[in-house]
């Protein structure tokens, strides 16, 4: 928009930057030369000492999360109907009497008291991980909107772990987010929602969700074959837990 | 009229809950920093980086935020500019207004606070919610922030609970942290999901994409960002970088040496409004770039090093001078070693040139800066500034803290000196009347012994041991 004080802050700033302009300084991408189990061990550890839970799982991954739930009390979870980890969840749900299923298929005005006051947990996928911090990429899209990852007490998210980089910086060179564009609102996520606000005491569940429960899979189009057998990843993996 | 820096630093002295409270704090934020940072080889390129990838910035500053203007409207995120705090405040204004806004809750900003934002929306009938934990707390109790990363540090838990009591009497008093943090949460949950309107500040801004990254851990930030239908984030112009693969280095940079932390819990890159079809997310996204001084910064090459900062507060934790006063004895919106170079600059050497003055000068604050800002450095620029004999860069209030005495004491030390016969003639003095001269060293000598003058000068000395004039 042009106004004033636009014109006269770029006058201002244009007498001090004569000449040309500075190129960027070398920035070579930060990253680790990390095996796959290597990326997965530091991932699971990075996450678990921010107090994300970590389950390895499978193909039966929905009946692992439901055990899960059921166990933490949740009574209801919330997942992305259109999408393929959704129907995978519908497919295989083990019991929707015990916890209900609920769609998450409308505009937020349309739902929004239920979310904020009568929803116990959400389910969503996610883009990949990186090890060196224990962050999940959320890349939320019309079927799976942003708030689903914010608002429950509880948000479950599945991820692959071929998905998994050594660092923020790799993941973003190589994937070049700056060519392919950014959806609305790319989401870096490291454990439930903390503050240390009082007296530099951890507090967890502040305003964000309160757990973050990560179930990784691994059997799912693991290109690397070293990764671990497709039948029993959880065996294959469970070193990496210890 | 607020009581002058030298009353507030003994106050702040005096108190010694407030000081046991900030040193807790300091002390634990810097062990967690050097945890962060275990491989020194790292810390060295990435600091190196960090300045470089910050200096770029600024080199290109007002192209770049030409860039982030044109992407960012692109994105649809619409973008207003403002001389002043006074201008921001009323832009800020006048989309709540639109919207029909009544309240708004915020994100942590201290553009915001710079701004005096809360102030100026409430004497304008419009409630502004703090929902950050620190800044919650803070609202309560009439206070403003102490530090720029942890706000409420001064206080205990202790003082926390008896503001809760007071303001929530339903619910049971606790001294308990997750206690206390629960009650936080259920308030704030309530304004989280009816309210219209949301603001928060801009860690970075990044041009090529037309992208916001904020960084926090609560999520509250996330909550005043996505469910409200109109977002506002109001920006200092410096905070643009060029690229996003420019992002990770100054990320890790900032949470490292901010809280020790290997990265914040969310990290949120906001690129537009809610786009058709999407399911939630503000209708609309505004970016308020604020100047207010800063383009007046810009313009000398040295002082512009201020504009680097990534505001993470590691120079504050390692002040020895923040360390013992806390924040509030600076009386500024920013405080500690950058405060002290900062708000001199912001609001004039006349008001704020004292501050140049509170530090010893260890270097502590140059040593730890994340972005390598000469901090040592440009408070002695300042220091000369305030007595009117640095280069005229413009500073506001340049040349005020000249004093007639220490003028005149200077200029008969430079005659002397340039006089053999003069200064011969003053050592003899100094020498022989040594008892009857008034040595006031005012505060310096309260807690120090004064030095006496020697019956005879070195001169005279060594002319008696037989050294020939040289
Ligand atoms: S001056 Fe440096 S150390 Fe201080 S807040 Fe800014 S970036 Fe951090």
């Amino acid at each position: 928009m042009n106004s004033p004080a636009r014109e006269a802050i770029l006058q201002r700033l244009r007498r001090g930057t004569p000449g040309g302009a500075r190129p960027a300084p070398e920035n070579p991408v930060r990253r680790f030369d990390w095996s796959p189990e290597e990326r997965l061990r530091r991932f699971i550890a990075a996450l678990t000492a921010v107090r994300g839970e970590v389950i390895l799982v499978g193909d039966d991954w929905p009946a692992c999360l439901f055990s899960r739930l059921q166990a933490k009390g949740a009574t209801n979870l919330r997942y992305a109907a259109d999408t393929a980890l959704g129907a995978e969840l519908v497919r295989a749900w083990p019991d929707r009497g015990a916890i209900a299923l609920i769609p998450h298929d409308q505009p937020i005005e349309a739902c929004r008291t239920q979310l904020f006051t009568a929803t116990d947990a959400s389910l969503t996928g996610c883009l990949g991980g990186i090890a060196e911090t224990g962050t999940l990429v959320l890349w939320p899209s019309i079927q799976e909107p942003r708030l689903m990852s914010l608002v429950p007490p509880i948000h479950a998210v599945v991820l692959e772990a071929d998905r998994i980089r050594s660092t923020f910086h790799e993941f973003l060179v190589e994937e070049d987010w700056a060519g392919r564009g950014l959806p609305t609102n790319a989401l870096l996520i490291s454990g439930p929602s903390k503050s240390a606000d009082i007296e530099q005491t951890l507090a967890y569940g502040v305003h964000g969700p309160k757990e973050l429960l990560v179930l990784i899979r691994a059997g799912r189009g693991a290109a690397d074959p070293h990764l671990n057998p497709p039948r029993d990843p959880t065996a294959a993996l469970a070193g990496a837990l210890a | 009229m607020p009581p002058e820096f030298s009353v507030r630093v003994g106050q702040a002295l005096d108190n010694e809950r407030l000081r046991r409270n900030i040193r807790r704090t300091m002390d634990g934020l810097v062990a967690k920093r050097r945890q962060a940072f275990p491989d020194t080889h790292e810390l060295t390129v990435l600091r190196r980086r960090g300045k470089l990838i910050r200096g770029q910035a600024l080199a290109n500053l007002p192209d770049l935020l030409l860039e982030l203007e044109a992407n960012c409207e692109r994105n649809g995120i619409q973008v207003h500019w403002a001389e002043t705090a006074a201008e921001g405040n009323a832009l800020v204004l006048d989309l709540l207004r639109r919207q029909g806004a009544r309240r708004v809750i915020k994100g942590k900003s201290m553009v915001s606070e710079e701004m005096g934002l809360n102030h100026y929306l409430e004497a304008q009938g419009i409630q502004a919610v703090e929902t950050d934990l620190g800044e919650f707390i803070l609202q309560l109790a009439g206070e403003r922030p102490s530090h720029i990363i942890a706000p409420a540090i001064h206080k205990d838990r202790g003082e926390i609970a008896a503001l809760f009591a007071a303001h929530f009497p339903e619910y049971p008093h606790t001294e308990d942290i997750e206690g206390l943090t629960a009650i936080a949460r259920r308030i704030m949950r309530e304004h989280f999901g009816q309210a219209v309107a949301g603001l928060s500040g801009v860690n970075f801004a990044i041009a090529e994409s037309g992208t916001l990254c904020l960084v926090e851990n609560e999520g509250n930030g996330r909550l005043c960002t996505t469910a409200p239908d109109i977002h506002i984030a109001v920006c200092g112009i410096e905070k643009v970088i060029a690229r996003l693969d420019q992002l990770p280095p100054l990320l890790t940079l900032l949470t490292r040496s901010a809280t020790g932390q290997p990265i914040t819990t969310y990290v949120n890159l906001i690129s537009g409004p809610r786009r058709e079809g999407e399911r939630d997310g503000p209708r609309e996204v505004h970016l308020v770039l604020l100047d207010n001084g800063r383009s007046r910064i810009h313009r000398d090459q040295q002082l512009r090093a201020t504009l680097r900062c990534i505001r993470c507060g590691a120079c504050m934790n390692h002040c020895p001078v923040y360390s013992r006063l806390g924040g509030h004895a600076y009386g500024t919106v920013y405080p500690g070693p950058i405060g002290s170079v900062l708000e001199p600059q912001l609001q004039g050497l006349d008001r704020q040139g004292e501050l140049a003055e509170a530090s010893s000068l260890c270097g502590a604050c140059g040593e730890v800066c994340p972005v390598r800002i000469p901090l040592p450095g440009l408070l002695r620029r300042l220091r000369a500034e305030g007595v009117g004999d640095g280069p005229d860069a413009g500073v506001p209030g340049q040349g005020s803290r000249r004093k007639v005495l220490h003028r005149l004491i200077w200029s008969l030390w430079r005659q002397a000196h340039a006089h053999p016969p003069l200064y011969w003639l003053m050592t003899r003095l100094a020498t022989r009347l040594r008892r009857l001269l008034p040595i006031g060293l005012g505060p310096w000598a309260r807690t120090r012994t004064p030095p006496v003058i020697a019956p005879r000068s070195l001169h005279e000395l060594a002319r008696a041991e037989g050294f020939a004039h040289e």
